[in-house]
């Protein structure tokens, strides 16, 4: 029943996780955005629809949504054999192929970009495809990073897919083909859609990526903002560019979120997952490749970063405490790697709190309808920093939060806030649907029996939750670790973080400070990879899928 | 009894990593029979039916059908429906779409599919439930249309994994008597699995009695009702105590002297309260049902059994009372 006070006990839950999105989001979006309309204290919309008539314009759009549509299908070509393999399949080394999968969505997008480029340039392994600087290899970077949102988003649907059903089909005298479109296809359709709509935004929103291997050839949205704030100084033309991209998404979100409602709760079926057969190898050989395809960028990484000037060995490591040739850094590179740990943690830390209460309140089910409407909103508006961009987010804070009433410009808490925003929907999206697949009568049943609010959650929520809220603890640490869109804006160039370093010792000519990008780009990958693994062994279903 | 069997399975046996399943299964069915495999839950009833289904495949052992091992044959191509517990019915698709799912995948003309399914609807008691979404249904519903889509395309073999368990006992008792007349009026054999004695007698003809993955016991369910192999069986298929041994001897003194049997499966109404009945008891335990007086009933000489009165019979707990032994509700068991 809901009183009035329990009423007010929600309003108040909310009103933190509310504020601080606020301030700290849409405050900064909205900034930037209003600072493109109005020039010179007035209103002036007409040189923003002047830049949608701009040749370039044009070109960074249509390279958006072609790019972000080839690597959506191409996400899902290669994401769902992979979810079925690890979703249906039983088999040794399972578990450790599953965290692989799942370890290029949190690596460094400039990683993931310098990677590509070391497999692709003419003298890598893959210099035969003449792929450096195309199209086609940006296209194969944004699949790379994105599978594992295929898998886990289509995976969880298979894992919620009652295995009898194909069954049934079959024993009525389905064949495999037929049992998979008449039955499997239509169950999986929800997770595809939501998968293949968060996959495009991810795609659309790309930064890092395009920046590093696009070089002046090719832009997306994101990097044409990019270019517009940073190197020509017009912001009319980059807020136009990002309520563009607002309106874009919002529109994406509203789609996955419908596609969401036919979510299945988060259950396992009893059945025993079946070992392979031989009929079951296409679909094994065809996870082996995608894994290969996976691991080949880091695998160049690794041997590049052993590569030094004289041959091979630590050489690049140990430069990592050096400011590198020419003095391409003004510090050392391992303090960038503590600062990103520092910041990592403190994001961390912000985005669990928030995301926890975020999580706690949207897996209510309210039983009014105006309750209801009011939850599902909630729901979205936190979903947001997912697809808005980075960099509108981060030159945001740079333009609003440097002076009254909000001034953190020298502030240690600036870069941890912006990543913190960046993390929190995966932190909601990991722990809601655990605690939405709690049976409320479980709360019902242990309130009969005297426990207070707090109690239930302990006694109910908590031993339920506790795993999502340890795997979201590494999720948003890993993602933290890795961000580069909008801590690229944030962090000073006398104390930066390990991926603002790897970008500046790439930027900078040099064989050394290549090789030591390499071995800041392992030491990240390595970071991250390893917090994945960990993570990987809790077993939360809800992680990464969407 | 010349009949060459439908379904023969010989020495099936099923093993997953340490445990073994289904343990050195032989059994036949009859066309046109429908067969009972009754088990506890755990017994390896549903791996059986799996295997003959084709979705899993024995360690050893063959399951043939018509005389040709179906060994390597898919599930789609055994000709066989299958029809699970809960239904399974495919949430996506309305009720008439799920019946005529096999004749469509059979490319079967559609004036004939939408002829087929609507007599399959009206044989399962649903007609004008065509354009209903599964979830709209209650689970006698979904069962009904569970049956209707084994059915349509007159399958070689219906295989039934408890098909009634899920429903309530009203519900399960009136389905159970539509099914029997649905099976034997189409002549269908079929083979169930189930763990309630209730369900089997009311649908099949034929009876296995399956325990920790072997066949315990087979035949008519006239012959496995009225020969017991043992006091396990005995207790599962529902007989209220077994006597055997001393006690054994006891009780044919008193109240069977012609008898021959060294130990006794009754049901509770196999002992009634009478005035003038050979055995003496003390009632321990009696308990008022609409139908009559449930008692415990402790026999001179004999021990602790069930027993019955009517339900004007004054039996206060504690009371003496003389009791008589109804032959015809008792079983001998299989010597062993």
């Amino acid at each position: 029943m809901t009183t009035a006070r329990t009423r007010l006990a929600y309003a108040a839950l909310a009103a933190l996780p509310v504020a601080v999105l606020g301030l700290f989001f849409l405050y900064p979006v909205g900034g930037m955005i209003a600072r493109g309309f109005w020039s010179d204290g007035s209103f002036a919309p007409g040189q923003v629809l002047e830049v949608f008539g701009r040749s370039t314009v044009h070109r960074a759009l249509w390279f958006t949504v072609w790019s972000a549509a080839a690597g959506t299908a191409g996400s899902l070509l290669l994401g769902v054999p992979v979810a079925w393999a690890l979703h249906r399949l039983r088999f040794p080394g399972r578990d450790l192929v599953r965290a692989l999968v799942m370890v290029p969505f949190v690596l460094p997008t400039v990683v993931v970009g310098v990677a590509f480029r070391q497999l692709l340039v003419a003298s890598g392994p893959l210099g035969f495809l003449h792929l450096d600087g195309t199209a086609g290899a940006i296209v194969a970077a944004l699949v790379f990073f994105n599978v594992s949102v295929v898998v886990r988003t289509v995976g969880s649907f298979w894992d919620g897919l009652d295995p009898r059903q194909g069954q049934a089909a079959a024993a009525l005298g389905a064949t495999p083909l037929q049992v998979f479109r008449t039955v499997t296809l239509p169950a999986l359709l929800p997770g595809i859609v939501s998968a293949a709509s968060v996959v495009f935004l991810f795609c659309a929103t790309a930064f890092g990526v395009v920046l590093v291997m696009g070089g002046l050839r090719y832009a997306n949205i994101e990097t044409e903002i990019y270019l517009l704030t940073t190197q020509e100084l017009d912001l009319a033309g980059a807020a136009a560019l990002s309520v563009l991209q607002v309106l874009v998404i919002t529109l994406l979100l509203v789609l996955s979120a419908r596609s969401h409602r036919d979510t299945p709760p988060a259950t396992r079926t009893a059945e025993r997952l079946r070992r392979p057969h031989l009929r079951h190898l296409p679909g094994l050989v065809w996870t082996l490749l995608v894994l290969a395809f996976l691991m080949a960028p880091v695998a160049v990484l690794v041997v590049a970063s052993l590569h030094t000037g004289g041959g091979w060995g630590l050489g690049n490591y140990r430069a990592l405490g050096s400011t590198g040739e020419r003095n391409a850094l003004l510090v050392p590179a391992l303090v960038g790697l503590r600062n990103s740990f520092e910041i990592a943690l403190g994001a961390t830390a912000i985005a669990l709190t928030l995301g926890t209460l975020v999580a706690f309140l949207v897996s209510r089910r309210p039983r009014r309808t105006a309750a209801r409407r009011v939850a599902g909103i909630f729901d979205a508006v936190f979903m947001l920093p997912l697809g808005v961009s980075a960099v509108t987010l981060g030159f945001g804070f740079l333009i609003t939060l440097d002076r009254p009433p909000v001034d953190l410009r020298t502030s240690p808490a600036l870069i941890p806030i912006a990543q913190a925003m960046v993390a929190l929907p995966l932190v909601v999206r990991t722990v809601a649907p655990v605690l939405r697949s709690v049976d409320p009568r479980q709360r019902q049943a242990a309130a009969s029996l005297g426990a207070g609010p707090g109690r239930v959650l302990l006694a109910v929520d908590l031993p339920t939750a506790w795993r999502s809220l340890l795997a979201a603890t590494g999720f948003a640490f890993a993602v933290s670790l890795g961000e580069f869109g909008a801590t690229s804006f944030l962090a000073r160039s006398d104390n930066p973080t390990l991926p603002v370093v790897i970008y500046q010792l790439i930027a900078r000519p040099g064989a050394e400070n290549f090789g030591m990008a390499m071995a800041a780009s392992v030491i990240l990958a390595g970071a991250t990879a390893l917090v994945m693994l960990a993570v990987e062994r809790l077993r939360v279903g809800s992680m990464g899928a969407f | 009894m010349a009949d060459e069997p439908a379904l023969s399975l010989t020495g099936v046996t099923v093993t997953f990593g340490d445990t073994v399943a289904v343990d050195d299964v032989s059994l036949d069915l009859p066309a046109g029979h429908v067969l009972a495999v009754l088990g506890p839950s755990g017994c390896g009833k549903s791996t059986l039916l799996r295997v003959v289904a084709g979705l899993e495949d024995p360690d050893t052992g063959r399951v043939c059908h018509d005389g040709r091992d179906l060994r390597h044959l898919p599930a789609h191509k055994r000709g066989f429906a299958l029809m699970f517990q809960d239904g399974q019915l495919f949430p996506h698709q309305s009720v008439a779409r799920n019946v005529g799912y096999a004749l469509r995948l059979r490319h079967r003309p559609r004036d004939e599919v939408a002829r087929r399914v609507a007599d399959l609807l009206e044989l399962v008691g649903l007609p004008e439930y065509g354009d209903r979404m599964p979830a709209t249904l209650s689970g006698g519903e979904r069962q009904r249309v569970a049956l209707a889509r084994a059915l349509a395309v007159e399958p070689r073999l219906l295989l039934l994994d408890e098909p009634l368990s899920a429903l309530d006992r009203g519900l399960r008792e009136r389905l159970a008597g539509d099914l029997r007349e649905i099976l034997t009026g189409a002549g269908t054999t079929a083979l169930l699995v189930t763990h309630d004695q209730e369900e089997a007698f009311a649908v099949a003809d034929r009876m296995a009695v399956m325990r920790g993955g072997r066949v315990v016991q087979h035949g008519t369910v006239a012959d496995v009702w009225g020969r017991p192999c043992d006091a396990w069986t005995a207790r599962f298929l529902g007989y209220a105590s077994v006597v055997s041994g001393s006690a054994a001897d006891a009780l044919r003194r008193a109240a069977d002297p012609t008898g021959s049997w060294s130990s006794l499966a009754l049901r509770r109404s196999a002992l009634r309260v009478d005035g003038s009945g050979p055995l003496a008891a003390r009632v321990l335990a009696a308990r008022m049902t609409p139908e009559q007086i449930r008692l415990r009933l402790d026999l001179d000489g004999i021990g602790v059994l069930d027993g019955v009165a009517e339900p004007h019979e004054d039996v206060p707990v504690g009371a003496r009372v003389r009791v008589v032994m109804d032959t015809s509700r008792t079983a001998e068991l299989a010597p062993s």
